[in-house]
């Protein structure tokens, strides 16, 4: 187990290493801050007195060198833009992140396994078909397009008129189709302080209706992929001899789906889930733009329009140490899940 | 008991409604949405926009801009010239700080010193020898040569609370610093006389500000208690937030969302044609036919400047035939687009160019509005007479670097004149380029015509306003014959309320909304 976590403690140091190296090889071509720092008429003279000053003019490797030896102290540098330190900056986004991510896992948590599971075990039910048929649907559309049909359709409100609305079930259809709109859409809203930099958006009413159409598009991507994929787990899993056994030994059917077959198929759902995780961090991008949500995904997109460096290199270097821990803990529930799997570097 | 008690209390609530009725029913709380929230609070750090924008609200300007572009006397109250090179300023009496400190002429003093310090500012205030202090209200602008633009220049002086900013922070730093990089105490402090102050501030997701109970204009419909400004930099999503009642206020609104607000009952629209040009540079050094006058002039007739503003822009742009915007001293009526191919055919076939040529285009994609796509309409136009251009557009962080460089042979650049006079623009745009004094820092054109030059110098020394105008227009029509440059149109201003946000008579081309009058009904 030790030697397990220093292995993945090496990876993720070699991670960052890569990831640092590259960032900073591709900065020249990210654009000149300076540009976003100094109002138009400043003069050139101006701008390469306070290029030198950050230290802009030195070449590429003592750059990197002075950038590396900060880094091991601990020290990212200072955001350009900001002003501080860019740990700082991205403590101060990250919760946002987090929390809706969360929020965004909890959805995809509850809703895909009731509904996986019910897929497999009445494949042949109109309801499953339906989830199936919606699922695709979802898969295909890009977040960015569920985001903004959300607002228009519960933030604005949309008034349909395709009925006649002079006879009786014309005005129905109208009114049915029609929504009022009044869900905020975009921000955090009111939010409760937890501690450090972390405010809540769980603790309230309003921040809860803020976190709510932002945590539905970004769970729309990974929800449809997670119900397809306990679906056909559950089903191979349901097809295996121990289940025939147990069915045959008259174990009731509740027990067989929900404690025999589930824990096997959640197995290959763990693997996945936790890469998917990280992935879902990047995809908050998106989803983060177009709320305003006022997470590192957002921070990150502004810190590239501004060429803001070192924040941009110390995102990176974040989002790749998270995707180093969620696999790290993966891989040790996984064990715990299924004894029958060893982790690297454990004697057998 | 009680009829006395009832007695004293109406008294009490009659003795305190006087004064209220007047100044302190500024209890309307504004959500408000532009694209980018102020860097930072410290107004001398940057000159831009969203720092002005701010400025307006926490500070006041000695004068500033009417929606006429007139001049309104705010923190002095009257001015007289002296001689050629002095002014004399009146400040207000009993015009408090957000600190309770009185304003006074020493806080104009080191306001002026401060911004002479500051990288930004201190090109505009070059001219400036010194501010002399006669009294506590009396102050003198002294400038080193004649200069006419002394009263442009004191909008950007908006006084700081002097006692406020001096000394040293916590960390023993000097208060006054100015800096782009590190957090100073100016930056995260703030001490002015405008209408409102920050109460709260989270960079890039809300600055919340409340109004100076304080405030000297009392004769000020403003009503707005309380303001939230977010930051929402998506258009889609800065256009939904006042659709679905989230926000009370936005700026600016894109083009392709005008139609949406204008039909919705609920939204005011307000549009007003704006003072930034936008325009090519055809550059002299790089291409050898662009030094033939009827070359340059064939691709200014080759261009459709109605066309784009009604196409690309959706009538969000008004087309231009010269720099000057109408309102600004060297804007000349009489000149007019070109637009007229043949003609432009025959120009270029009397420069012996019949076959054309290629070349080489940036523009930029993120910078004003539809850029990119301004860029391949005039890619487009300039194939009708042979011109092969080969397009390139840029991110701008990336295009600035470019720009620079003068790294292709037509450049797309925008420009407003933080003077808002057209010398600003001959200045940096199509005077002859000179490291040493600074001009057409931004000529990307190499254009050089020092007849011209020589007239916008005399200008920037000439205080009389008819003698000044008639050389600014000489200037416009001399680069207007030359076709120094290709102009496009200048880009329209536009915001956008909730019904109820009188925000019509607080809004000026300048796009600084006057907050602290607005009114919400």
């Amino acid at each position: 187990m030790l030697a397990f976590l220093v292995q993945r403690i090496g990876q993720a140091i070699l991670v960052m290493f890569v990831i640092s190296v590259i960032s900073f090889a591709i900065r020249d071509g990210l654009g000149d801050p300076l540009r976003e720092m100094v109002g138009q008429s400043v003069s050139e003279a101006e701008r390469e007195q306070l290029r030198e000053d950050l230290g802009l003019n030195d070449p590429f490797l003592v750059q990197y060198v002075r950038f590396a030896g900060n880094a091991i102290q601990g020290d990212l540098g200072n955001s350009y833009f900001y002003g501080k330190p860019t740990m700082d900056v991205i403590m101060e986004h990250l919760p946002a992140t987090l929390e809706l991510v969360i929020a965004a896992g909890l959805m995809i948590g509850f809703l895909s396994v009731p509904i996986g599971v019910y897929a497999a075990i009445r494949p042949r039910a109109l309801l499953s078909k339906f989830f199936m048929g919606v699922s695709t649907v979802g898969i295909s559309i890009p977040v960015f397009l569920t985001a903004i049909v959300l607002i228009q359709l519960f933030s604005i409100g949309v008034t349909v008129s395709w009925f006649p609305s002079d006879t009786g079930w014309g005005q129905w259809l109208n009114d049915f189709f029609s929504t009022d709109g009044g869900m905020p859409s975009y921000g955090r809203g009111e939010l409760t302080h937890l501690f450090g930099s972390w405010h809540s958006n769980f603790f309230t009413w309003n921040g809860l209706l803020h976190l709510l159409l932002p945590a539905v598009s970004l769970a729309s991507i990974m929800l449809p992929l997670f119900i397809r994929l306990i679906r056909a787990e559950m089903m191979e899993v349901l097809q295996s001899d121990y289940i025939r056994y147990a069915q045959a030994k008259g174990v009731s059917p509740r027990r067989i789906h929900f404690l025999h077959a589930l824990k096997n198929t959640m197995l290959p759902v763990i693997t996945v889930g936790g890469v998917q995780l990280g992935i879902m961090v990047a995809y908050t991008i998106l989803t983060e733009t177009v709320f305003q949500w006022p997470g590192v995904g957002l921070m990150f997109l502004e810190a590239i329009t501004r060429s803001d460096i070192p924040l941009i290199v110390a995102y990176l270097m974040v989002v790749g140490l998270i995707f180093v821990i969620t696999n790290t803990v993966v891989d040790l529930i996984y064990g715990l899940v299924n004894p029958t799997v060893k982790l690297t570097g454990k004697k057998a | 008991m009680k009829r006395l008690l009832t007695a004293f209390m109406s008294c009490v609530v009659m003795a305190g409604a006087a004064p209220l009725a007047s100044a302190a029913e500024a209890n309307k709380e504004l959500k408000m949405a532009y694209d980018a929230d102020p860097i930072s609070l410290d107004i001398h750090e940057q000159l831009s926009g969203g720092m002005l924008q701010l400025s307006h609200m926490n500070f006041d300007p000695l004068i500033r801009w009417t929606k006429d572009l007139e001049f309104e006397p705010r923190l002095a109250k009257s001015w007289e010239r002296v001689d050629d090179k002095t002014m004399r300023f009146h400040l207000r009496e009993g015009v408090k700080f957000h600190s309770g400190n009185t304003l006074t002429s020493e806080d104009v003093k080191f306001t002026f010193e401060r911004l002479k310090k500051s990288q930004d500012y201190k090109a505009i205030f070059q001219p400036f020898s010194e501010l002399k202090v006669i009294d506590e209200h009396t102050f003198e602008l002294i400038t080193k040569e004649p200069y006419p633009l002394v009263l442009n220049t004191a909008t950007y002086i908006f006084p700081l609370d002097k006692a406020f900013y001096t000394g040293t922070d916590k960390d023993g730093k000097d208060k006054s610093a100015i800096s782009k990089q590190a957090n100073t105490f100016a930056s995260r402090n703030q001490s002015g006389t405008g209408p409102f102050k920050v109460t709260s501030r989270q960079q890039g997701v809300k600055v919340e500000f409340e109004r100076f109970e304080d405030y000297w204009d009392q004769d000020s419909p403003g009503n707005v208690g309380q303001i939230v400004l977010t930051p929402i930099k998506e258009n889609n999503t800065r256009v939904s937030a006042l659709l679905s009642g989230g926000v009370d206020f936005i700026a600016p609104v894109p083009p392709t969302d005008l139609d949406r607000i204008k039909n919705d009952p609920k939204t005011n629209l307000v549009t007003m044609s704006g003072t930034r040009i936008i325009l090519f540079h055809m550059n002299q050094e790089r291409v050898e036919a662009f030094k033939d006058k009827r070359v340059r002039q064939a691709i200014a007739y080759a261009i459709n400047q109605e066309g784009i503003a009604a196409k690309i822009m959706k009538g969000f742009a008004t087309p231009a035939a010269q720099l000057s915007p109408e309102g600004y001293q060297g804007h000349v009526d009489s000149l007019e687009k070109r637009f007229d191919v043949e003609k432009a055919k025959q120009l270029m076939k009397e420069a012996g160019y019949e076959d054309g040529f290629t070349i080489s285009m940036m523009a930029p994609n993120n910078r004003y509005v539809n850029d990119d796509k301004i860029a391949q309409a005039v890619a487009a136009m300039l194939a009708r007479i042979n011109i092969r251009v080969d397009l390139k557009t840029l991110p701008k962080a990336q295009y600035w670097p470019e720009y620079d460089n003068r790294a292709a042979d037509m450049m797309l650049i925008g420009w407003h004149a933080d003077t808002e006079d057209s010398a600003n623009f001959y200045e940096f745009l199509t005077m002859c380029v000179d490291a040493e004094s600074g001009t057409g820092q931004y000529n990307a054109g190499n254009y050089c015509n020092p007849e011209l030059d020589k007239l916008v110098q005399q200008a920037n020394v000439e205080t009389d306003t008819a003698k000044r105008t008639e050389m600014l227009q000489k200037v416009e029509k001399g680069l207007y014959e030359d076709a120094a440059f290709v102009p496009l149109h200048w880009q329209d201003l536009a915001w956008a309320s909730k019904e109820n946000v009188k925000i019509e008579p607080i809004l000026n081309v300048m796009n600084f909304p006057y907050i602290g009058d607005l009114v919400v009904e």
